[in-house]
């Protein structure tokens, strides 16, 4: 009799999620799904809203990268007001969402992640979890600990408050950095630097420890989209956007981000409330892409910063094609850390940080605005129409953990056939599933735009639908 | 009638005070450091007594008495706090909140907002009547300034400065109960209006997020209603 694995809810992700695995006679899995249960409806409720209120309500959409939105947000209405933001508002935003990038990364590594890789995947589930890692590896979570501290306070010093910061308007930011507050953040930068440096030096002698999952954690070939700069360098606040393929070429070079619906479609599917985004010219879902530090690394030319780009020529060098297995996002995260934390270094030691003319003004002279950024997850799009005066008519946010959607669920499949077989499936086999999607660090609350509770659950189903069994935690 | 004869003696929570007969009992209280809160009361501005925050106790009389349009009286004992006094007070605040969309933490106004200062002060924890939702407009029409009634309290600071200050009687208020909204002139947009100077003193005194300057947008703005009396005593000046 074929059968149904549940896993639900699916722990250390931030949202609700559920897994369902599609066994058939013989044991052995048929399909995989992802099931995101939540739905919120941020597009419609901001129907009426005036633009300017935009970056506050859409930051709600999430507590972990209320920034992220911020920035895409006001971008968006920076296009709405159709004007060329003072320099140093850009770069001060730069700085912000880069500190976003550290503390979400540091959030996803240590807190949801390094448990699996450093108490290992078939550790008691009691244990996995960043309290048992602080007992067991006490100074590696304190560097975790602190790496989040660090990009918290950074955004703290910059925007007025850890979460949920009004600073970014649109038209710039709504005050000028002072030098007391650039000197205290400079102050901090080495000790992050080195905290970040110590974990790639254990995560090198780690992974070795799990060829195994590298090979069958959504290892397979898929587009990878992401941001660059003009020179083709990783660039996180504004740029073009490039999609290659799984050999490396690059089949769109310069897409321009403000015309992403001519070559992103959303496809659904009845089984989730997230969509998926495809490459159109590729059609649903030929056109699979990734996005976010894998995606990044693997169509950037290089970071741009010294040390990261070291270590980001000895990521690429473990392979002459794009890296395909989304375990390397792990790696790749670290490699962004470090590039961030160089990069705020060297935007804050130029003098015209503390430029005071950081908002420009101007009533509405588009209507219709698109704000694109990357987000730690990936490329963060909003899109906005306005009537004459300003309000709201029509919104639409693609989120970075959309763009993975489709990567996830042929991830999740591709791991529970190698690993969940018939009748003796083990707590650490499921645990593996739940991993792969962990990798992709998926905010699930930020891809539906949703409302509800949190965690996420594994069902294995037999084929007349029976439930076989469910894991369920959080 | 002489001087004294206007003086009125009284007790506000048991301090003796002494008040002019055309004084009211929050100016008394006022002017002795007593504190009554309120929301719809502005120096500068009649009073309406709309918003019910300033009941006080009346030794003698059954029901609380708001103190901005009650006048002082001969041996009045008045109670400005008491278990009755706050529960009425909270309760007014609770109405304010379930009637309309006030969510503070994407309010222009959030941290300048008196009724969410009001809310701190009078530890306000929570709305115990059913969120009314009401589905109301914003009109955005104004080259410079926005209307969201989501956020009004209908106090009518901005009928009264309009009219009793800048002289335009743009503002009004059409509707009866919690269906009330205040509008410029006929019902026309703010925008088209012909009677709306753009003077902006509307947008000063609204006590919330309702009235507030589109540049100021995300920008923490304060908003500065003390200039009232002052304008008031130029004007009378120039008057005579």
């Amino acid at each position: 009799m074929s059968r149904t694995i549940v896993i639900d809810p699916v722990t250390r992700l931030e949202g609700h999620g559920k897994i369902t695995l599609q066994l058939d006679e013989a044991g052995v899995v048929q399909d995989a799904m992802f099931h995101v249960t939540q739905l919120r409806g941020f597009e419609k409720f901001c129907e009426g809203r005036p633009f300017y209120e935009m970056p506050n309500i859409t930051a709600r959409v999430c507590g972990i990268c209320p920034v992220s939105h911020l920035i895409a947000s006001s971008k968006a209405c920076d296009a709405i007001l159709a004007v060329r933001i003072p320099p140093v508002a850009a770069n001060l935003r730069r700085v912000l969402n880069l500190a976003q990038l550290i503390q979400s990364h540091a959030l996803s590594f240590f807190y949801l992640s390094s448990p699996d890789l450093l108490l290992g995947m078939d550790a008691p589930p009691e244990q996995r979890n960043i309290l048992h890692l602080a007992h067991a590896h006490p100074s590696i979570a304190a560097d975790g600990v602190a790496l989040r501290q660090f990009g918290q306070r950074v955004i703290e010093l910059l925007a007025g408050r850890r979460i949920h910061p009004g600073w970014t308007v649109p038209g710039g930011v709504n005050e000028p950095l002072s030098a007391e507050k650039r000197d205290r953040i400079l102050e901090m930068i080495p000790a992050a630097v080195a905290a970040i440096r110590r974990t790639q030096g254990w995560f090198r002698g780690a992974v070795q420890k799990f060829s195994a999952e590298i090979e069958v954690f959504a290892n397979f070939p898929t587009l990878f989209m992401g941001m660059i700069d003009d020179r083709g360098l990783a660039e996180y606040y504004d740029g073009s956007l490039r999609v290659i393929d799984s050999e490396g070429n690059i089949i769109a070079g310069e897409l321009e981000p403000a015309r992403y619906a001519e070559y992103i479609g959303e496809a659904t599917e009845s089984f989730t409330y997230m969509k998926f985004p495809y490459y159109k010219p590729l059609g649903y879902p030929g056109g699979t892409y990734r996005v976010g530090p894998l995606a990044r690394l693997n169509l950037a030319g290089r970071c741009d910063t010294p040390l990261a780009d070291e270590e980001w020529r000895a990521f690429r060098a473990m392979s002459p094609r794009p890296l395909l297995s989304s375990f390397h996002y792990h790696q790749a995260r670290l490699i962004e850390m470090l590039h961030a934390a160089e990069k705020m270094e060297r935007l804050l030691a130029d003098k015209e940080i503390l430029d005071k003319h950081v908002r420009a003004t101007a009533s509405v002279n588009s209507l219709e605005g698109v704000g694109v950024a990357e987000a730690p997850r990936g490329t963060l799009i909003h899109h906005y129409k306005v009537d004459e005066n300003g309000l709201i008519v029509w919104a639409n946010l693609v989120i970075a953990t959309g763009h993975n959607n489709a990567a996830m669920n042929r991830g999740i499949l591709q791991t529970a056939r190698h690993y969940v077989q018939g009748d003796q499936v083990k707590e650490g086999m499921l645990n593996r599933v739940e991993a792969v999607v962990r990798t992709f660090d998926p905010c699930l609350s930020c891809s539906t735009h949703a409302m509800g509770q949190m965690p996420l659950t594994v069902e294995v189903r037999a084929p007349d639908g029976s439930l076989v069994r469910e894991v369920r935690r959080g | 009638m002489s001087a004294e004869a206007n003086i009125r003696t009284l007790t506000i929570d048991e301090v003796d005070v002494s008040a002019r007969a055309d004084q009211t009992i929050l100016e008394a209280a006022r002017e002795h450091n007593i504190e009554i809160p309120t929301l719809c009361h502005l120096e500068g501005l009649s009073e309406v007594g709309a918003c019910r925050l300033c009941l006080v106790q009346v030794k003698g009389a059954r029901r609380l008495l708001p103190a901005c349009v009650t006048r002082v009286e001969e041996g009045m004992e008045v109670t400005t706090h008491s278990p009755r006094i706050d529960r009425y007070r909270t309760m007014v605040l609770e109405l304010f909140f379930a009637e309309r969309n006030h969510v503070c933490s994407v309010c222009v106004a959030n941290g300048n907002c008196e009724l969410q200062t009001l809310a701190l002060r009078l530890g306000m924890t929570h709305v115990e009547m059913p969120y009314q939702y009401p589905q109301l407009p914003v009109d955005a029409s104004h080259p410079r300034f926005t209307v969201d009634h989501n956020r009004c309290v209908l106090c009518t600071r901005c009928v009264r400065v309009c009219g009793e200050i800048e002289g335009a009687n743009t503002w009004g208020v059409m509707g009866r109960g919690a269906q009330s909204l205040v509008i410029t002139d006929l019902k026309e947009p703010w925008g088209e209006s012909e009677t709306c100077t753009s003077c902006g003193k509307c947008v000063q005194v609204c006590p919330t997020g309702a009235l507030f300057e589109k540049s100021r947008a995300g920008m923490r703005a304060q908003k500065h209603p003390e200039f009232l009396p002052y304008l008031r005593i130029m004007r009378e000046g120039e008057q005579q």
